[in-house]
């Protein structure tokens, strides 16, 4: 099945000229043959190497697997036959114009110009606002109205518009246009000069700072061949698990908002910031800016901040559990849970839903306990799952993910640890390598992949946030639902704009 | 019920006391750099070299604030010789210009506009655009409506129709199809009205300095009255940004 695919290791270094370069057809009909046989993609993209134009894909079974090809200008679509390309042809023809012929949703991704100035493969006009030409898909009827909601939202949130066709109050498709949060974060990051890599790559998603750094300093790790000790590894771990529990807490925070639960959803909100303050009592920034850098970490964990830091996770322990227990054992907060928004196991595998949002439908993947990185190979990761797909499941998820993650930190706390911080280090990728790296952040399997040229220059950075894969979730979630619990759906993938945007 | 309330007392009351006190920050925070104005030029220009937001002037020997994402690489690598961070996050200002700074601010009180004051001083209605924003400014924007901040008790929120707000709150470098959304809403607020940049992004371009996708600095656009820098700004800087300029 895998033939012509070569097996690798996350964050493993590979010299270019050991990728498999196949024949487009052979490319096509084995990457097919691998998804569709329960393979899911990691990273599909493009890129250009003097002249020509290559693609690459890294899929995954319970191994990771790599393969390229050469581009051709229009093919047909693999999508037609196999969902979880979806996205990332879209993406492929948005960046340099590249056709899938016959794909079946062959809209624009971010709105923007292809990076090679070839025709445009959407038509559209890009002194005009987005989304362009695009006609939003629509439902006919007498009865069928129209909701059109952003860019601009009601809170304090990130834009992006959704459009509802709805009959009643009952929703018939929910299409989401993101892309006005874009700001090129792939082509800064092989532009710019190398002292800047980990500020941008920390600015990608400021909420996923960890993981998306994490991604960022083992594939230049592994380039370089440079090992972080088993300290910086530690405090790495204990850094992505505190930006997990910080928003786990807060989403479950604004659910119980978003079900008129006020008392926990304003004790979530105050534990929240407990837990953003743990991450700046680490390295002085809330959200973990400045922790991780290529070779280990800045800051240590000296005794002091341990102690600290044990003081606090006790305390808030007990809290939170508290919480947890007042919301969960409400019955008008379960009723209001249960059964809302589902997502059935076929669809979410269809879609490749990653993170929490698969798990909740009944889809264990987890990049800590299947490829694991830093020190999650020490650590006994339960397999996590919830059957029902709905907005119970995901809350549920999160419910076991925060009790399991204020574990994993207090069994790390334990252990004596001391590193050498880095500072910033000035390096030289080798020549004609790549690495591609994985991680799980809070919403699910962070990826980076990194080609280098013949002069060591970075000739490709390509970014995936899990929510590139779990967008279309939340449009499938809404399906058939009454439109007052868009919210509610929403704040239980709680998703992320920039991210996907990049 | 009896579920509830014994929450309730765990919880307890959990409102700080700023501005009366300040709250402590751990001491790893980054807050207002000082300069050392008596050091090398060796060591000034090695700062400036590594600088990864080439936010420090050689020949004026300060930092600019706006540009800075408070890493502490320079602090680190001059071992506080030429940079130091302090844990002061009173660190807003009403010009631009004023955050190019070698540690002196000036009193952000004296500076606001007292029009304001009086227009504004009771009751403020905010509404927050995110422009291509991390979701860090956003994120700790809309921790100031959590008890421990409990912005509302100083009559000021933010509310979600421009229409009823008094001044727009922008965050993130302002992307180019974001640019549209965020000059409707500007107009739709009736005026007089207020404009406050939050976070290095919006003040500069910030992370995203050279990207042809974002406006570098608000203030090219929009008349910007208060300048909150930081990476993001700690929710106190934004707390002490609004009650200072407005009340």
């Amino acid at each position: 099945m895998t033939t012509g695919f070569l097996e690798i290791s996350n964050g493993e270094k590979l010299a270019r000229e050991q990728i498999p370069h196949l024949p487009f057809d052979e490319f096509h009909e084995t990457a097919l043959a691998i998804v569709k046989e329960g393979g899911k993609v990691v990273q599909y993209f493009g890129y250009q190497d003097d002249a020509s134009m290559k693609l690459l894909a890294v899929l995954r079974t319970d191994k990771l697997l790599v393969a390229g090809c050469d581009a051709k200008e229009s093919y047909p679509s693999f999508t037609q036959t196999c969902e979880p390309f979806h996205m990332f042809e879209r993406e492929i023809a948005e960046q340099f114009g590249i056709r899938p012929e016959g794909h079946p949703w062959l809209k624009m991704v971010r709105y923007h110009p292809n990076y090679r100035n070839m025709p445009d493969v959407f038509d559209n006009d890009y002194e005009q606002d987005i989304p362009g030409n695009y006609p939003y898909y629509q439902v006919e009827g007498d009865e069928i109205h129209e909701v059109a909601v952003g860019p601009v939202h009601a809170g304090v949130i990130e834009p992006g518009h959704f459009r509802f066709n709805c009959i009643g109050e009952r929703v018939l498709n929910l299409e989401i246009q993101l892309g006005y949060q874009h700001r090129a974060v792939e082509n800064l990051l092989y532009n710019v000069h190398a002292k800047r890599l980990p500020i941008l790559t920390e600015n990608i998603a400021g909420d996923t700072t960890i993981g998306h750094s994490l991604c960022m300093a083992q594939a230049v790790e592994s380039l370089t061949q440079v090992k972080p000790d088993k300290g910086a590894r530690i405090i790495r771990t204990i850094a992505l698990e505190l930006e997990r529990l910080a928003n786990h807490i807060g989403d479950l925070g604004a659910l119980s908002g978003d079900v008129a639960f006020l008392p926990p959803a304003n004790y979530f909100g105050r534990l929240r910031g407990d837990f953003l303050n743990l991450s700046l009592l680490l390295c002085g920034n809330r959200f973990g800016k400045g922790l991780v850098r290529p070779g280990g970490v800045r800051f240590s964990l000296s005794d002091d901040v341990r102690k600290i830091l044990d003081e606090r996770i006790k305390e808030l322990r007990l809290q939170v559990e508290h919480v947890l227990d007042l919301l969960f054992s409400a019955s008008t907060v379960r009723a209001r849970f249960e059964d809302c928004g589902n997502v059935s196991h076929i669809d979410a595998d269809h879609l490749g839903l990653v993170g929490p949002a698969g798990r909740a439908c009944g889809i264990p993947y987890d990049v800590r306990r299947c490829f694991p990185t830093e020190h999650y190979d020490q650590i006994d990761i339960p397999e996590n799952k919830k059957p029902s797909g709905d907005v119970y499941a995901r809350a549920r998820m999160r419910y076991d993910e925060v009790l399991q993650s204020l574990s994993i930190i207090e069994s790390l706390i334990g252990i004596p640890v001391e590193t050498n911080c880095v500072n910033d280090i000035n390096y030289n990728l080798p020549a004609d390598s790549f690495v591609v790296t994985l991680n799980e952040a809070w919403r699910g399997e962070v990826s980076h992949a990194v080609l280098t040229d013949k002069n060591g220059k970075i000739l490709r950075y390509k970014v995936k946030d899990p929510s590139f894969h779990n967008w279309n979730g939340l449009s499938m979630s809404l399906r058939d639902t009454g439109i007052s619990d868009f919210p509610l759906n929403n704040k239980s993938f709680n998703l992320s704009y920039c991210g996907f945007d990049l | 019920m009896l579920n509830t309330l014994k929450n309730r007392f765990e919880q307890g009351y959990r409102t700080c006391s700023y501005p009366k006190e300040k709250p402590a920050v751990f001491p790893r925070y980054r807050g207002r750099p000082i300069i050392q104005k008596d050091v090398s030029q060796e060591m000034v220009e090695m700062c400036a070299d590594a600088c990864p937001q080439d936010a420090i002037d050689i020949a004026l020997k300060k930092i600019d604030m706006g540009r800075c994402v408070f890493c502490g690489t320079c602090e680190r690598i001059s071992n506080g010789a030429f940079v130091q961070f302090t844990g002061d996050f009173e660190i807003a200002t009403s010009k631009k210009e004023d955050l190019l700074t070698n540690g002196d601010l000036p009193a952000l009180a004296e500076h606001s506009k007292q029009h304001f004051k009086k227009l504004f001083g009771r009751s403020l209605q905010l509404r927050q655009v995110s422009a291509a924003g991390c979701n860090a400014c956003e994120a700790d924007l809309n921790v100031l409506a959590t008890p421990f901040f409990d912005l509302a008790r100083f009559g000021i929120n933010f509310v979600a129709s421009p229409r009823h707000s008094d001044g727009i709150v922008v965050t993130g470098p302002v992307s180019r199809n974001m640019k549209t959304a965020l000059l409707t809403t500007y107009d739709a607020i009736p005026d007089p009205k207020v404009v406050i940049a939050v976070g290095s992004c919006t003040i500069t371009g910030g992370p995203f300095l050279g990207s042809p996708e974002i406006t570098e600095g608000l203030d090219t656009i929009l008349p910007v009255d208060l300048f909150v820098p930081g990476c993001p700004p700690h929710p106190l800087t934004n707390l002490h940004a609004l009650l200072t300029f407005f009340k």
